[in-house]
């Protein structure tokens, strides 16, 4: 058969030809992707038993009622979530001017200046950056040694003092980690908020204008109800992110757990890998959620 | 209205600018300090500022022979995984960008699922699924973590560019009397190139860096962040390991550039994950 009746023969069928490229790729996405997936939750329906410490290849919930009644275990699944609602709401506050700037008034090479800014960030070593971070926070770090030169060490000490969210220095406590995730995924946040941005036409803007409205009138009745699925796209990222993430929490550490560190404990040094999958299901559920909401103020459409 | 003398409705007022360009700054210091710690002379705490500068770490750390088995193991897992991705992520975008078909929304979902999951989710799923079939964790099962999130990557850059193809260009061609192959290398691939490249760049970008899944696809196997991870716990050399980071940072950087500069002009944020 030649290319060209080979091509008509496809163009055709398009079934045929949908086929021929589906095929590969889902072929791994099935049997890896979706089929680690189901090995995941099989998993979960497992037990560790006490006494000898090895898995139960039995069907039963126990290890789920384990997550959701013990208090320590809820108590985890709580400090995440309120962790990631905050990491959200302060992205998207801090996301807010950097994004209006560089999609509406930056023009020309401010302009990619500021995306390349926004980008390089973003794609750095995520290691690297948390490592950083370290440094920044540490108790003779950069920013005790900044807050000393401007005289707000009291400041920093009380925050410090604060209880519940406090500690010993910021980078054993929970506003220094608050930080790190705050800094981590705001460019996930500026990036789809920047998209829906710059398909605000400016003939609303001056239409706004027109009608009699000051520029923070028009940002507050006009710009900003249109960055809404962006900022619903945005805070997609930063919520699935903060749920999941297992190292932040580890390197700047607050006593508390996190969804992810419990999983990875549980995995690794405690070996019981059904409570590790049936803690890793939490996330899951929560994400669909979150999901479910970001939806109706459409963050698929400015994905 | 009151009027206005100020009234410059293109022009960001003070606040917005501040806010623009002190955000700016707060995402480019950590990585700066980074960069100044390679060259410091204090080599047991992390003070501020930095006593003195030298570049005596840079020849330490190229002479250990671990981080040069990390490096090479981490350049051959994302040359691998992006090899891959590059063909499924191209090939899941072809068919999905124009095709309507009933199982489509699920497939869009499926497509993106390992980066709207959380990489633990991803990692433990992996872990989990090798336990079953008694996979021990390899090069190869570090690929196939890899490979998983990168074809999303390579998808996204490449559909994003198919979706503001015009529909009628393929017909064009064809009426002109191309045949399929013909539509696909003159008019598909050129518009399509810089899109594949950015993702693969993107992708390679994203694999050498990757932490949460390789922790628990790698076993034994060490790669650059794994080697990072291990010694953010147990610090035995702090300078050694500012000067690794300054390593990965530029190795990282080159593909990015790279992936900005072919997404120019008007599509920057396309290349958004």
């Amino acid at each position: 058969m030649s290319v060209r009746a080979a091509s008509t023969f496809f163009y055709r069928r398009p079934n045929w030809y949908l086929a021929l490229l589906l095929v590969p790729p889902l072929l791994w996405f099935g049997t890896v992707y979706l089929g680690s997936l189901f090995a995941l939750l099989a998993q979960s329906f497992y037990r560790i038993d006490d006494f000898t410490a090895q898995i139960v290849r039995e069907p039963t919930l126990a290890t789920y009622q384990q997550v959701v009644t013990q208090r320590a275990n809820i108590d985890i699944v709580l400090r995440t979530l309120t962790m990631a609602i905050a990491v959200t709401i302060a992205c998207a506050i801090i996301a807010l001017p950097i994004a209006t700037y560089m999609a509406r008034y930056a023009r020309g090479r401010m302009k990619a200046f500021f995306y390349v800014g926004v980008m390089l960030p973003m794609w750095t070593s995520y290691l690297v950056k948390v490592y950083a971070w370290r440094l920044l926070l540490a108790k003779e770090g950069i920013i005790a040694w900044v807050a000393g030169k401007l005289g707000l060490l009291g400041l920093l000490e009380a925050a410090l003092e604060t209880p519940g969210i406090g500690g010993p220095s910021l980078s054993s406590s929970y506003i220094g980690m608050f930080i790190v995730f705050v800094y981590m995924w705001l460019p996930f946040m500026i990036l789809p908020m920047a998209a829906a941005l710059e398909r605000v036409p400016g003939s609303l803007l001056q239409a706004s204008a027109d009608l009699g409205a000051r520029p923070a009138q028009t940002f507050r009745n006009v710009v900003l109800p249109l960055a809404v699925p962006g900022i619903a796209a945005g805070s997609v990222f930063t919520f699935s992110l903060t749920l999941g993430d297992y190292i932040i929490p580890s390197v700047v550490g607050a006593p508390g757990y996190f969804i992810g560190m419990m999983v990875y404990v549980q995995q690794g040094t405690a070996g019981n890998i059904p409570l590790a999958a049936a803690f890793s299901v939490v996330p899951i559920v929560l994400i669909f959620a979150y999901l479910s909401i970001a939806k109706r103020f459409g963050a698929f459409d400015a994905l | 209205m009151p009027f206005e003398r100020n009234y410059r409705p293109d022009q960001p007022s003070w606040l917005m600018r501040i806010g623009a360009f002190g955000g700016l700054v707060f995402m480019h210091v950590p990585v700066f300090i980074i960069i100044l710690y390679a060259f410091t002379t204090e080599d047991r705490t992390y003070r501020f500022p930095p006593p003195g500068l030298t570049l005596h770490w840079f020849e330490k750390a190229f002479a250990r022979a671990d981080i040069w088995s990390s490096l090479s193991l981490s350049l051959a897992v994302a040359a691998c995984a992006t090899a891959i991705a590059m063909v499924l992520g191209t090939l899941a975008a072809f068919a999905l960008a124009r095709a309507k078909f009933r199982a489509k929304d699920s497939l869009t979902v499926l497509f993106v699922l390992p980066i709207a999951l959380p990489g633990i989710v991803t990692g433990i799923a992996l872990l989990a699924a090798m336990k079953f079939v008694d996979l021990e964790p390899s090069f190869v099962t570090i690929v196939m973590g890899h490979a998983t999130f990168c074809t999303v990557i390579v998808y996204n850059n490449v559909i994003a560019r198919l979706r503001r193809l015009p529909a009628n260009w393929v017909e064009a061609s064809m009426d002109l009397g191309a045949h399929g192959l013909q539509t696909l290398r003159y008019v598909l691939l050129p518009q399509v190139a810089t899109a594949f490249l950015a993702g693969g760049m993107l992708a390679f970008a994203l694999s050498f860096d990757e932490i949460i899944v390789t922790i628990f696809t790698a076993g034994k196997e060490r790669t650059l962040p794994i080697w990072f991870f291990n010694e953010l716990f147990r610090p035995r050399d702090r300078p050694i390991t500012n000067v690794v980071a300054v390593i990965v940072i530029a190795v990282t950087l080159v593909p990015i550039l790279l992936a900005y500069y072919f997404t120019r002009p008007d599509d920057e944020h396309e290349t958004a994950r």
